[in-house]
């Protein structure tokens, strides 16, 4: 995307959480919604004397998600310390890597207006999460609830060249975490972050513009808007001959804007070393493929598998896979229904709309995949109609009942019996002599007619295609 | 050398209040170690990999498990000035 | 029994028969800490629930239960080691009111096997100083001439061991500081293999250097600390897996088929004391009328063995002690109102009011080291001449097992005589440091007196989780030494 001749350079660093029990280096809980440093230790607000000791599971996690993102795992990687004083840090140096770390050179590729992207990821690295500070005025209250929590850090390449790229950049690699469920992935709740590095320079020019940090964005709409302002604003800056700050800034929902961060005088230097109360990660080639054998199937490669192994068509196959737990849902009442494209038909229209209306997320569905599945093996075996089913399905979203014993309770089985179906027709044809005449005489269209009174003589419970089939033959005489 | 103004971008660094006269006192106190630790500079340590861990210790990963050894106010108890379960510090917006 | 004399085994073999009470040898040696400490200032806080616990532990051992290898035994602790619920402070005014809800690994391995706490011993501020003289708590003196330093850091331990205020005691070591004050005090001080005792729980200095270990009476009781104290801990990464020998019952005198090696760099240097000299050619001749073979090795090296220590420890102490913010413990700087301070006053004027000076300087050289444009050149580069002197190390090892030297030039120099000049003070450790740079365990055993009556000690020193071949050099060593049968001017 160009404007007035400028292009805009974005890379992203993502902040994902990372869903381990006990923390990065100490085994307090992780839990969400915590009392007031209920999940703290020694070890966690930086008593004297503790020490850290690294979580398997977070390293496992990370390498699992370097290895989805197509990265090199490092044999060995080395924790560091970044050293700087602020009150949400206990230690007054926060554990992270630094010049070597876990995973790098990996690269991810998504589609934006059906047009493919690819975007190098520069590394990924494990770091330890600070407290969390509230501010009343006065003083500042300090929680350490999350100080120790495991973040990967995830950085992509200034690959991107357009808000809705980044967007689309960062909810790919939201779905390849929720695949792994390694991470929630949840903005609000903070468990993922997104920091967007912009800057534009004139389409053609070598050299990168001054880039600007945004962050405090909750939300991949938001990533967009904000990615769109922060462009327009440097764009006029340098048109209006203004020099473009290095700083941060942050993103005002409110306003639909960003504002500079209070910018420090001088230059931060972290002076990172390595922590030497850690020794350096080292992983083999045989711990590193053991990982890549438990890795699940990616959005992509379900994607492909969708198409061929359930012959969906591409657009299904992308819909059903955004999530790993629609996808799992489609696959469940695929494999019950015996038909898969009826199951997607039946979860991309009605059960998406459903969700969609309730707002709740396919796991918190009320209609289980056996239930559907069920229901669809019973369209596709004639036991009630399609039209039926949606009857069913109405119910089955209301009251969470199994298909059959509604079609019970109901009495919504379909009659499909020939001679019981010829009886009605047979009634609807002598009770129509007008009609059957005019019929006969060449006024086709009627045919709808009987159709519909001999459905209606069947109480709805005929199977249509047999009407259809027998009705042609009847009055034909 | 460390001089004056050197000093005092580490003392700021550091988080440390030096007063004028420590400040002349350490600038040539540190000037005159530094000045003898140097000579580590005729060592010729190309490719060399620095140590850290001194011994051999093999690798140690804790299971992922949950441990709650000590109650939130055990925690603040040595807090210089708290608010409930919370460290109390100055304004930091 | 005689307390004063008595060994950790005669002591835990007599409260575990209950021939005497854990409560009587605990307020044995708690009565002289109260009495005789006044004249040495070697602790910073007396345990007022030593007593107490002692019963507590006599209950049990009422009851028939095996109270561990330590039983009754009572020990004073370096005020680095956190003791739960009481008063830690690694000799700093900025820990002055801290209160640990938890307890070092060591202490908490230490009462495991039967010990009581006596009190938290002086020492230098956060370990930084070779003469006990930086403490926040006062100048600790020599027990045989209390115009002497008893040596540093761990001074207080080795002050209250060599006048018996308590039957053992705890230190640590970052670049000498258990082995310096034993030979300064005749005692016996062990710093392990780096990774052999768990760090967690003792208040860091330079987390790559620091080591815990025993300094006590005699080798005996080393070995038998070392086997309480050693060993993995799930809560230090650093810490090794492996076996912990069972090292008391393999003390053996004959050194028949052992190496001893005498580097080049230690024997022939120019500064060291007449005294001193003697008390290290007596010791060659002992351990070689005792079976050892002498060889000579060099590790060239040694000769940046200070510079590189003082590069990396002040780096690492830069980041260790970031912590003190008065945010979370400790001192906090007061302000009239809360609400006008300025962040960074707040943290300059708390460290700045809650640091002492040897501190602040090792602190800012630290940070300077690993500032943007020095870094290489200061703390990366060290870290390359360490791995190169280890290497020279690894390959004296191949010819010997031990290596013999002083371990400080001069016996115990006076009160005030180096405090004011920091290089010359940290010159002091120039035979001591190079041990913890290469993580080798170290000793030093008492073993010469000088000719104004203070003790001098013989560092041995082996490759790395050698400690066994270490401490049978020293017991054979101890058999001999003439400050055994000797007892300080404060006693």
């Amino acid at each position: 995307m160009s404007t007035k001749g400028y292009e805009a350079v974005i890379g992203l660093e993502i902040h994902a959480q990372l869903k381990t029990n006990s923390k990065m280096f100490c085994s307090d809980s992780t839990k969400f919604d915590a009392a007031d440093n209920e999940n703290t230790s020694p070890v966690s607000v930086g008593m004297p004397g503790t020490l850290p000791v690294v979580n398997k599971t977070a390293i496992e996690f990370s390498v699992k998600t370097g290895l989805a993102l197509g990265c090199e795992i490092r044999r060995k990687s080395v924790f560091s310390r970044k050293n700087y004083f602020y009150p949400d840090l206990p230690k007054g140096y926060q554990i992270s890597q630094y010049d070597e770390p876990l995973c790098e050179h990996g690269k991810i590729t998504f589609k934006v207006d059906d047009v493919e992207k690819t975007v190098s990821i520069t590394r990924a690295h494990m770091e330890e999460d600070a407290g969390k500070s509230n501010h009343f005025g006065e003083y500042t209250l300090i929680n350490y609830n999350r100080s120790g929590i495991p973040l990967l850090e995830i950085v992509s390449g200034p690959d991107m060249r357009s808000a809705a790229e980044a967007a689309q950049y960062a909810r790919t690699v939201r779905q390849v975490l929720r695949y792994l469920d390694v991470c929630d992935g949840n903005l609000e709740e903070g468990s993922l972050r997104c920091d967007c590095n912009v800057s534009v320079r004139k389409v053609g020019a070598e050299k990168f513009g001054t880039k600007v940090e945004i962050k405090n964005i909750n939300s991949f709409r938001f990533v967009e808007k904000a990615i769109d302002f922060e462009i327009d604003r440097q764009i006029d800056a340098v048109e209006r001959g203004e020099k473009i700050l290095q700083e941060t800034r942050l993103w005002d929902p409110d306003k639909n804007r960003t504002f500079s961060m209070r910018t420090k005088e001088d230059a931060q230097d972290y002076r990172y070393f390595p922590d030497p109360d850690l020794l350096p990660v080292i992983l083999t080639g045989e711990q590193i493929e053991k990982f890549r054998q438990e890795l699940p199937e990616l959005p992509l490669a379900r994607q492909q598998r969708f198409m061929t192994e359930h012959a969906l068509p591409l657009y299904d196959a992308e819909v059903l896979t955004t999530e790993r737990e629609l996808a799992d849902y489609f696959e469940e009442t695929a494999k019950i229904s015996g038909n898969s494209k009826a199951a997607s038909n039946w979860i991309m229209t009605e059960l998406l709309r459903e969700l969609k209306n309730a707002e709740k997320s396919i796991v918190d569905s009320p209609i289980k995949p056996a239930a559907l599945g069920k229901m669809v093996a019973l369209i596709e075996k004639g036991t009630i109609s399609g039209k039926m089913g949606k009857t069913v399905f109405q119910e089955m979203w209301a009251s969470g009942q199994d298909p059959e014993e509604i079609v019970k309770a109901k009495g919504l089985v379909q009659i499909t019996d020939t001679s019981a179906i010829e009886k009605i027709i047979d009634e609807v044809i002598a009770a129509n002599p007008q009609q059957t005449a005019d019929y006969r005489g060449g006024r086709v269209k009627l045919f709808g007619f009987f159709v519909g009174a001999v459905m209606k003589a069947s109480k709805g419970q005929a199977n249509p295609e047999t009407v259809n089939q027998l009705l042609t033959k009847k009055l034909q005489g | 050398m460390i001089d004056h103004k050197a000093l005092e971008h580490i003392a700021h660094l550091a988080k440390l209040y030096v007063s004028e006269t420590e400040a002349q006192e350490f600038a040539s106190q540190l000037s005159k170690a530094l000045g003898h630790f140097e000579q580590i500079s005729k060592v010729d340590t190309k490719g060399v990999e620095p140590l850290v861990t001194p011994s051999e210790v093999e690798a140690y990963w804790r299971p992922d498990e949950v441990k709650k050894e000590l109650t939130a106010e055990e925690i603040v108890a040595n807090a210089p000035a708290r608010t409930g379960n919370l460290f109390t510090v100055p304004p930091v917006v | 029994m005689d307390l004063l004399k008595a060994s950790f085994k005669d002591i835990a073999g007599a409260v575990q028969g209950k021939k005497v009470s854990a409560r009587e040898v605990t307020k044995f040696f708690f009565d002289r800490a109260e009495k005789l400490d006044p004249k040495l200032n070697s602790y910073i806080q007396l345990n007022d629930k030593a007593l107490d616990e002692a019963s507590s532990l006599d209950a049990r051992i009422v009851k028939g239960e095996n109270v561990g290898p330590l039983a009754g035994v009572p020990f004073g602790i370096k005020d680095m080691f956190c003791t739960k619920g009481l008063k830690t402070t690694a000799g700093s005014k900025i820990l002055a009111n801290f209160v640990p809800p938890y307890d070092s690994t060591v202490v908490e391995r230490l009462k495991k096997s039967g010990v009581t706490i006596i009190g938290k011993l002086n020492q230098d501020e956060f370990a930084m100083g070779s003469s006990n003289e930086t403490s926040a708590f006062g100048a600790v003196k020599n027990p045989w001439n209390t115009d002497c330093v008893p040596g540093g850091s761990s001074g207080g331990s080795a002050a209250a061991q060599a006048s018996r205020l308590c039957a053992g005691t705890v230190g640590t070591d970052t670049g000498g500081s258990i082995r310096q004050p034993a030979s300064f005090c005749g005692i016996v001080g062990v710093k392990p293999t780096y990774g052999r005792i768990s760090r967690y729980g003792i208040v860091a200095y330079a987390s790559s250097l620091d080591q815990a270990g025993p300094m006590v009476s005699t080798v005996e009781d080393a070995a038998l600390s070392l086997e309480v104290m050693c060993g993995h801990d799930e809560r230090d990464a650093t810490t090794s897996q492996r076996q912990v020998p069972r090292f008391s019952q393999n003390l053996k005198e004959d050194l028949k088929g052992l190496k001893i090696g005498l580097m080049k760099e230690y024997m022939t240097g120019s500064g060291l004391h007449a005294d001193v000299q003697k008390t290290v050619q007596a010791a060659i001749d002992t351990v070689k009328a005792r079976g050892a073979e002498i060889v000579e090795v060099s590790v060239p090296l040694t000769e940046y063995a200070v510079p590189m220590y003082y590069l990396i420890a002040a780096s690492e102490c830069s980041s260790n002690l970031a912590r003190y913010d008065g945010v979370k413990y400790g001192h906090r700087a007061q302000f009239e109102s809360l609400g006008g301070v300025d962040l960074e006053d707040f943290y300059k004027k708390t460290r700045g009011e809650g640091f002492g000076k040897e501190v602040k300087r090792r602190i800012m050289l630290g940070t300077y080291c690993l500032s943007s444009g020095y870094y290489d050149a200061y703390y990366n580069k060290a870290c390359q001449v360490r791995r190169l002197m280890r290497n020279q190390y690894d390959d004296a090892f191949k010819k010997c097992d031990i290596i013999l030297s002083p371990v400080t030039t001069s016996p115990a120099f006076r009160l005030g005589d180096r405090i004011s000049d920091p290089l010359a003070m940290y010159l002091n450790d120039i035979f001591t440091v190079s041990t913890n740079l290469a993580g080798l365990p170290g000793m030093s055993v008492p073993f010469g007196m000088s000719a104004d009556g203070l003790p001098i000690g013989v560092q041995l020193t082996a490759h790395h989780f050698e400690e066994q071949k270490m401490l049978n050099a020293g017991f054979a060593l101890e058999q001999s030494s003439s400050v055994k049968a000797k007892v300080p001017h404060v006693y």
